[in-house]
C-alpha cells in the first residue's frame, strides 16, 4: 500500500523546509452522505509529530477543519543535509501512519 | 441578471467566425490574437495558467498551492497503475512507447482510418481493452489518475493537434468549432459567451477563464470536486468539466467521450496549440 | 525544554488513540504529548477554545505576528494560511477562524531550534476573521485577518 505521506526536507545553510502532503479525508463528521442521507462519520488526524536526528521538532494537534488532503510546512535550525527526518501522524479512529527520509 | 443580459445582447450582434469557413489555422491565429489584445499584460505563454494568468488575488493562493499540490498524490497513483503488468504480461508503455518524452501534446488526432477523433483518455480505455482488461469509468478515478501521470510525464511539451487535409477530419473539427460558439440551455448561453466574449469579467464572484490555454493543465484537481462528497478526490478528466459547464446553463450534458465532446475537445485543444503542457493542474 | 509542558483538559484522555500509536512504536515515548485538546477543538467560543489550546484567552495583539492570509478565499474548503512570528522566545502557535462552528483549527508546539512559522490549509464555514494566537515567554500575542469567503458563478 502506497504511504499516505508525502515529504520534502531541504536544507539550506542550517535551516531546514519541510514540507508535508498527507492523504487523508479529513471528514469532521458534520456532513451527511448525499445520496444516504446518513452522516459520514468523522475520520481526521489529531496529531502530527515530526522528529530529526532524535529530536522532536514540531508536535502538532489538528481539529477537523484542517483541509482534506492537509498541507504542512515548518522550519527548523541545526540541521544539516543528510539528517534523518521522520513524520507521524495518528487520526481519531486510531489510524496512524508515518514516513521516514533524509533531508536533501 | 443585467450581466447575462447584456451578454446575450452583444454575443447576438457579433458575427461568430463560424458563418465564414476558415481553415483551423485562420481561426487558431483569430483565436489567439483576440486574447492577447483583450490581455496585453499577460505574457503569452501564461494563459495555460487560466483565470491565474489574468487575476492576481486568485493567483497568490493557487501559488500558495502549487508549494505542495494534492495532484500529485494522484499522479503517483496513476504511475502505480501505468506501470502495473496486464494479466496478459503487457502493460501501458506498450500502447504509450514514448511516454517518457510525453505524448500528451499529440491529444486528440485524427484517425483517418476509423474516421474517429482519438482523445487521450480514450486511448488509455483502448489499450486496456485491446489487451483483455476492464476499461475505467470516464470521468473519474482511474481514467483521471492514469491520464495525470501521462500529463505530467508531457510538462513542457507544446500543443501539436493537427487536422489532416481530410473532409472527416475537417468535419469533426467544425463540429466541435459549433458547439463552441453555439448557444444552448436554459440560460440560452454559448461556450464562447463566457470564456470568449467575456473572459476576465465576473459571473457572480467567480472570474471568467479564457479559453485560450483551458486544455493545457487537463485532467484537472478542483477543489470543487474535491469537496463534493467524501469519495470526490477532487480529479476529474476534461469532459467531466464540459458536462459540468452544459449542466451550468441548464442544458443536458452529452455523455465524456460521447462524438460531441470528442469534436469539442478536438477544436479546443487546436486552439491552444502551442502552448506548453502543464498538466494535472489545480483549480477552484 | 520540557516538550510535554501543554495544559491538561478536563474531560476524557482520548488514550486509545495515543496509547495505540505509542504500541506501534511510531509515537516513541519522548515524543508522546498529552492527549489529543478535546475541549478546545470543541469550544465553540473563540475564548473557551483558545483558553484550552493556550491556556488563556488574554492575548496582546501584535504586529510581530505575520498572518497571511487571502481577502477573498478561492474555496472555503482549503484556505492557505501562514503564520511568522517575529516574537523572540515563540514556544507555542494556534490557528483560529472566529466563526467557524468550532473555532480551533490547530495548535502547534515548537522544537527548541523550530522557527515560528507555520503553513498549512484550513476550512473556512464563511466569511470570518482568521486569529494567530503565539505563546512567548510564557505570555500570549495575536494577530488577525478578515478573509471573505464567497459562492461562485460556475467554480464553486
Amino acid at each position: 500500500m502506497a504511504k499516505s505521506i508525502k515529504l520534502r526536507a531541504k536544507a539550506k545553510g542550517d535551516v531546514a523546509t519541510v514540507k508535508a502532503l498527507i492523504s487523508h479525508p479529513m471528514e469532521t463528521g458534520l456532513r451527511k452522505d448525499k445520496k444516504t442521507g446518513k452522516p459520514i462519520p468523522a475520520e481526521f488526524i489529531q496529531e502530527v509529530v515530526c522528529e530529526s536526528a532524535g529530536k522532536t521538532v514540531l508536535s502538532a494537534q489538528w481539529g477537523s477543519a484542517i483541509s482534506k488532503n492537509p498541507f504542512i510546512s515548518f522550519k527548523f535550525s541545526g540541521a544539516k543535509s543528510g539528517d534523518s527526518i521522520k513524520v507521524s501522524w495518528v487520526d481519531n479512529k486510531g489510524n496512524s501512519d508515518s514516513l521516514e527520509g533524509k533531508i536533501k | 441578471m443585467n450581466k447575462i443580459a447584456n451578454v446575450l445582447t452583444v454575443a447576438c450582434l457579433v458575427v461568430t467566425p463560424f458563418t465564414t469557413q476558415a481553415t483551423p489555422d485562420q481561426d487558431l491565429k483569430e483565436f489567439r490574437d483576440y486574447y492577447f489584445k483583450k490581455f496585453p499584460d499577460v505574457p503569452k505563454d501564461d494563459f495555460i495558467n487560466g483565470v491565474y494568468s489574468i487575476d492576481p488575488a486568485s493567483r497568490e493562493q493557487w501559488e500558495a498551492f502549487e508549494e505542495f499540490p494534492s495532484y500529485e498524490i494522484f499522479v503517483e497513483k496513476g504511475e502505480d497503475l501505468f506501470n502495473k503488468k496486464f494479466a496478459n504480461g503487457k502493460g501501458f508503455a506498450d500502447c504509450f512507447p514514448n511516454y517518457k518524452k510525453g505524448i500528451r501534446q499529440n491529444y486528440p488526432y485524427f484517425d483517418t482510418k476509423t474516421d474517429k477523433v482519438v482523445t487521450l483518455e480514450s486511448a488509455i480505455n483502448k489499450c486496456l481493452s485491446d489487451n483483455g482488461e476492464k476499461p475505467y469509468k470516464w470521468k473519474t478515478g482511474n481514467i483521471a489518475y492514469v491520464s495525470a501521470y501521462l500529463a505530467y510525464q508531457s510538462r513542457g511539451n507544446k500543443i501539436n493537434i493537427k487536422v489532416p487535409n481530410d473532409p472527416q477530419a475537417l468535419a469533426a473539427y467544425n463540429r466541435g468549432k459549433k458547439h463552441f460558439y453555439a448557444k444552448r440551455g436554459q440560460l440560452n448561453m454559448a461556450c464562447a459567451d463566457c470564456h470568449y466574449h467575456y473572459a476576465g469579467s465576473k459571473i457572480r464572484a467567480d472570474i471568467l477563464s479564457p479559453a485560450l490555454g483551458h486544455p493545457t493543465g487537463f485532467p484537472v484537481y478542483r477543489n470543487k470536486w474535491a469537496g463534493a462528497s467524501a469519495k470526490g478526490d477532487g480529479m476529474g478528466t476534461l469532459h467531466r468539466r464540459y458536462g459540468g459547464c452544459n449542466k451550468q446553463v441548464r442544458a443536458k450534458p452529452y455523455k465524456p467521450q460521447s462524438d460531441e465532446y470528442k469534436a469539442l475537445e478536438y477544436f479546443h485543444t487546436y486552439m491552444s496549440n502551442g502552448l506548453e503542457v502543464n498538466g494535472p493542474s489545480q483549480r477552484k | 525544554m520540557n516538550h510535554n509542558r501543554r495544559v491538561l483538559l478536563k474531560g476524557s484522555l482520548a488514550a486509545g488513540a495515543v496509547g495505540a500509536a505509542v504500541g506501534a512504536g511510531l509515537l516513541t515515548p519522548k515524543a508522546v504529548m498529552a492527549a489529543w485538546a478535546k475541549d478546545a477543538f470543541e469550544a465553540k467560543e473563540v475564548n473557551a477554545a483558545m483558553t484550552g489550546a493556550m491556556g488563556s484567552a488574554d492575548a496582546t495583539a501584535s504586529d510581530k505576528i505575520k498572518l497571511k492570509a487571502p481577502d477573498i478565499a478561492e474555496n472555503g474548503a482549503v484556505v492557505p494560511i501562514t503564520v511568522t512570528s517575529n516574537i523572540d522566545g515563540t514556544t507555542n502557535m494556534s490557528i483560529l477562524v472566529a466563526n467557524n462552528n468550532t473555532p480551533l483549527t490547530s495548535t502547534y508546539e515548537l522544537g527548541p531550534t523550530t522557527e515560528a512559522y507555520i503553513s498549512t490549509r484550513v476550512k473556512m464555514g464563511k466569511t470570518s476573521d482568521v486569529i494567530a494566537v503565539v505563546k512567548a515567554g510564557g505570555k500570549l500575542y495575536s494577530a488577525k485577518k478578515e478573509v471573505k469567503v464567497t459562492i461562485g458563478g460556475c467554480g464553486g
